[in-house]
């Protein structure tokens, strides 16, 4: 009797388990995709500054300026903006705004809203508003410096004349996305301008509008009735947060998803024979760097430095654990950004670091720590860098900690090597030539905890110069130049040792076509994608 | 001053014992939650993480920084920090999460019931099969079934559940496809469902949407058949190890002497007496499923308090881990208080 029971109740899980049917192909007009999204904090475009709102981000809001995802390579486009201006003295420019963009509340896209958009950006004061206060805008000065004249002139007055290229580069990025005025200030609250209600809600006059959002969970976007552009295949976008890389992996072959963005080189390597699967690579924005903080009386020493540059196994590395997912990169522009430089002037050699280190100050090398977040890929080019400097003669060791414990300690100059990555924060060469090669002020006063080089207590009043040159430099082709110049500087006499940059490998449905992540420069681009 | 003195050194008016028991109940509760929210408050205090930073991202400014520090409170001593934080909970505001920018009470009711399905449903598995394999691997020690018994209990304890559930998915959900992967809903019946309690089986069921029911039980299954399997593993070999106990007793002998059947010496003496016992362990083995199975919750992408309290703690976002400290000390208080009940009903001298 006993025994009959347990059989029965066995029997009925299985059973009603064997009942239920198992959908294995996603709708044609709807794109499911598996990705980390527990990083999203808030949508609005003054605020965001993470991936995956990133991603969000550029298929909700436009931008004056854009990016066409099927031809990145060509730089920014037209977008609210059909036309701009740039006055004599190089500091005056002027938008004619494009006809027939609506936002997704049927309100039409207008001269004013990019002022209160841009303007609000400003004012709110968040994290990504160096974007656009680096030129000149402040809370105090934007009703005079960010106007529009009428519905379709914005004039925009910066504090000094730069690059047209480096201004219409930044108004790409999250923060230069246009929201619905009337729609925002309808829910502000406390004189936040909206703050709240954008976190969680969106006003666009991209191609889609967020429908649902739920925090670690899911993203549902649905097509913006109103788009002005041409109608996209997909109608619905669900961005499901799935963690795991085998899960992911799971489920792509099970046809219950059509992108996978997480997998890791040994679920991509597993799917390569898999049916109806495909392996799309695209080169990102983020580097792998090692730097050395020049308080640390040995890291000072170039010969030194020149060491432990020597005594990297870059291909090594490469070759083996961040096979498929970083590509060996010694500069600190990613390829793909103007002024990109490609040349390796570093490959593992022993002799010739040993060699380095017998002409330094200290041919013994020393003890050296290493900052190390506990990431997997991080943990194992610590581990790397352990050997191959262990076997240059120092006695190395990792201090692994989260990631905002590394930070802390990296941000108050405390580190002896930090074990780093960084990512472009706006599509323009300055994102990272302003922060690996500018540091007006090496004092601890100055807390510019910002800028890479003064984390690093790199004080380079020189190249400093330089790279602030390079902004204002109008001839795109002299711009690229010297930026090419002063990475080949950067390389020898820096503390920084660029060593990698990441490939994004993005697992589909074969049928899926221009699922395009972003490159080096933007976020992902639904839009454009059938199936 | 006369009716001072006319009340000294008598008994003041007696509570009713009732009310004295429930006040009794009512002060340790409260003094468990603040004791927990003071040492989890301070810990999050003194971990090494700023959390401005886990805020405002390494690229804010020095001057952001500072704004953000002040707004957050933490330029105030720690003690008024706390003080404000609890003034803040009696009145029902647990604050913002820093990292869903959403309220902390809409958070925990959006995780909470997706927790508290799979472990009831995990906990029911684990009970309707373990306490019966539990009590035959004891009558019938040292057979087949007792054997069998302490295999799964072995493997239950040894196997470590990330291993366990990744199989499970590979063959239940990959290979098979008798269930459906990862999540608590399948992408075409989500949103269909208007909440009620937030748990997708018993709303789909209330609100007669079947469809939903199905997809959503389809998702359930697996999780909640492996956290099921290891209460199993848990309960089983308690029941077994409570009945060989009983089972050794004078009384079972006694029992037996006066020739009652086998069914009713196991059922109606010895598994009598391990009843309290066994509630006791099934309600821990509940609380803590409860807690939340972060790993089971990351492998099946179940969006449960488990994964929010850990993420969140690695994010340093303080209100939320104190939030859901609050919902966990309630929840073991509450099972407490509920096992406590059980004793006294199943228990005479008790009463």
């Amino acid at each position: 009797m006993k025994k009959s029971f347990v059989a029965a109740a066995v029997a009925s899980f299985l059973a009603v388990g064997l009942a239920v049917p198992v959908v294995a192909e996603t709708p044609p007009n709807m794109l499911v995709i598996a990705n980390r999204i527990d990083d999203i904090k808030t949508f609005d475009p003054a605020e965001s500054f993470e991936f995956a709102g990133a991603d969000v981000s550029r298929n909700v809001y436009q931008k004056l300026v854009n990016f066409d995802p099927l031809d990145l390579d060509a730089g920014y486009q037209p977008q609210l903006a059909e036309s701009w201006e740039i006055s004599e003295d190089g500091k005056t420019i002027t938008f004619t705004m494009a006809e027939g963009h609506v936002f997704a509340s049927g309100n039409p896209v207008t001269a004013q809203d990019a002022e209160f958009s841009l303007r609000r950006a400003v004012t709110l004061n968040k994290t990504p508003s160096f974007i656009l206060t680096q030129f000149g805008f402040t809370p105090e000065n934007v009703e005079e410096t960010i106007v529009a004249t009428d519905d379709r002139t914005l004039v925009l007055t910066l504090d000094k004349p730069y690059a047209l290229s480096f201004v219409l580069n930044c108004l790409t990025a999250t923060i230069g996305g246009i929201v619905d005025m009337e729609t925002v200030m309808a829910n502000e609250t406390d004189g936040d301008m909206g703050n709240d209600w954008l976190r969680t809600n969106t006003a666009g006059s991209g191609p889609y509008k967020v429908v649902e959002w739920r925090p670690s969970e899911s993203v549902l976007l649905d097509l913006n009735p109103n788009y002005g552009g041409e109608t996209p295949a997909m109608e619905r976008v669900i961005v499901q947060h799935i963690q795991e890389s085998a899960t992911q992996r799971l489920q792509l072959e099970r046809g219950d998803i059509d992108v996978a963005r997480n997998l890791s080189p040994e679920d991509v390597a597993g799917l390569e024979d898999a049916e109806g699967v495909k392996i799309v690579d695209e080169l990102r924005g983020r580097l792998m760097y090692w730097a050395a903080n020049q308080k640390k009386e040995m890291l000072s020493d170039p010969k030194v430095l020149e060491a432990l540059k020597l005594a990297t196994d870059y291909e090594g590395m490469s070759d083996s654990f961040l096979k498929g997912q970083y590509t060996v990169h010694q500069a600190f522009l990613p390829r793909t950004f103007l002024g990109a430089l490609e040349e390796t002037p570093y490959s593992f050699d022993m002799d010739a670091a040993k060699a380095a280190l017998a002409e330094s100050a200290h041919p013994d090398c020393g003890p050296i720590k290493i900052s190390v977040r506990d990431a997997q890929e991080r943990l194992d080019i610590g581990q790397s860098l352990q050997n191959t400097w262990g076997e240059l003669g120092c006695d190395i060791e990792l201090i692994v900690g989260t990631g905002a414990q590394t930070l802390d300690r990296y941000r108050a100059r405390e580190h002896d090597i930090y074990l780093g990555a960084w990512g472009p924060d706006y599509p323009d060469p300055n994102t990272n030539a302003g922060t690996f090669a500018v540091n007006p002020d090496n004092s601890d006063e100055a807390g510019a905890t910002g800028l890479l080089a003064w984390r690093n207590a790199w004080g380079i009043p020189e190249m400093t110069e330089k790279t602030l040159a390079a902004v204002v430099e109008n001839d795109t082709d002299a711009r690229r130049e010297m930026y090419r110049e002063l990475q080949r500087e950067h390389q020898q006499v820096s503390p920084f040792g660029v060593m990698f940059q990441q490939i994004e490998q993005n697992g589909m449905n074969e049928s899926v076509e221009n699922f395009v992540a972003g490159g080096a420069t933007t976020a992902v681009s639904y839009w454009v994608i059938t199936k | 001053m006369a009716d001072t003195t006319h009340g000294e050194g008598r008994p003041g008016p007696s509570l009713p014992p009732w009310l004295k028991k429930t006040l009794a109940t009512l002060a340790t509760v409260a003094a468990t939650i603040l004791g927990l929210l003071f040492v989890t408050f301070m810990i999050g205090r003194v971990m090494p993480i700023d959390p401005v930073l886990a805020v405002i991202g390494e690229r804010a400014t020095q001057e952001q920084y500072n704004q953000t520090f002040r707004d957050l409170g933490l330029d105030k001593p720690l003690l008024v920090q706390f003080w404000i934080y609890v003034t803040d909970v009696l009145q029902g505001d647990l604050g913002k999460s820093i990292r869903t920018g959403q309220e902390v009470t809409t958070d925990i009711a959006r995780v909470f019931p997706a927790t508290l399905e799979l472990a009831t449903l995990g906990t029911l598995f684990g009970v309707v099969l373990g306490v019966p394999l539990g009590v035959i691997a004891a009558v019938r020690r040292g057979s087949w079934i007792d054997q069998l018994a302490r295999f799964v209990g072995l493997i239950g304890y040894s196997m470590p559940i990330f291993w366990l559930g990744l199989v499970g998915l590979l063959i239940f959900y990959g290979i098979l496809g008798w269930v459906s992967g990862p999540g608590r809903l399948g992408i075409f019946y989500q949103g269909i469902v208007e909440p009620i309690t937030g748990m997708l089986l018993l709303d789909s069921a209330l609100r007669g949407e079947w469809a939903v029911f199905r997809s959503a039980f389809s998702h359930i299954i697996l999780p909640a058949s492996l956290l099921g399997y290891f209460s199993l593993a848990y309960i089983s070999r308690m029941t077994r190890s409570f009945m060989l106990e009983q089972l050794g007793s004078e009384y079972v002998i006694t029992a037996r002497v006066k020739g009652l059947s086998e069914w009713q010496v196991v059922w109606g003496h010895a598994f009598r007496n391990i009843r309290i016992q066994l509630v006791t362990v099934i309600a821990l083995a509940y609380a803590n499923l409860l807690e939340g199975s972060v790993l089971t919750e990351i492998i099946f992408a179940w969006p449960g308090l488990g994964q929010y309290i850990t993420t969140s703690l690695l994010a340093n976002d303080m209100n939320s881990v104190l939030g859901g400290t609050i919902v966990i000390g309630t929840i073991f208080v509450a099972i407490n208080i509920f096992s406590d009940l059980l004793y006294r009903f199943f228990d005479p001298r008790s009463k």
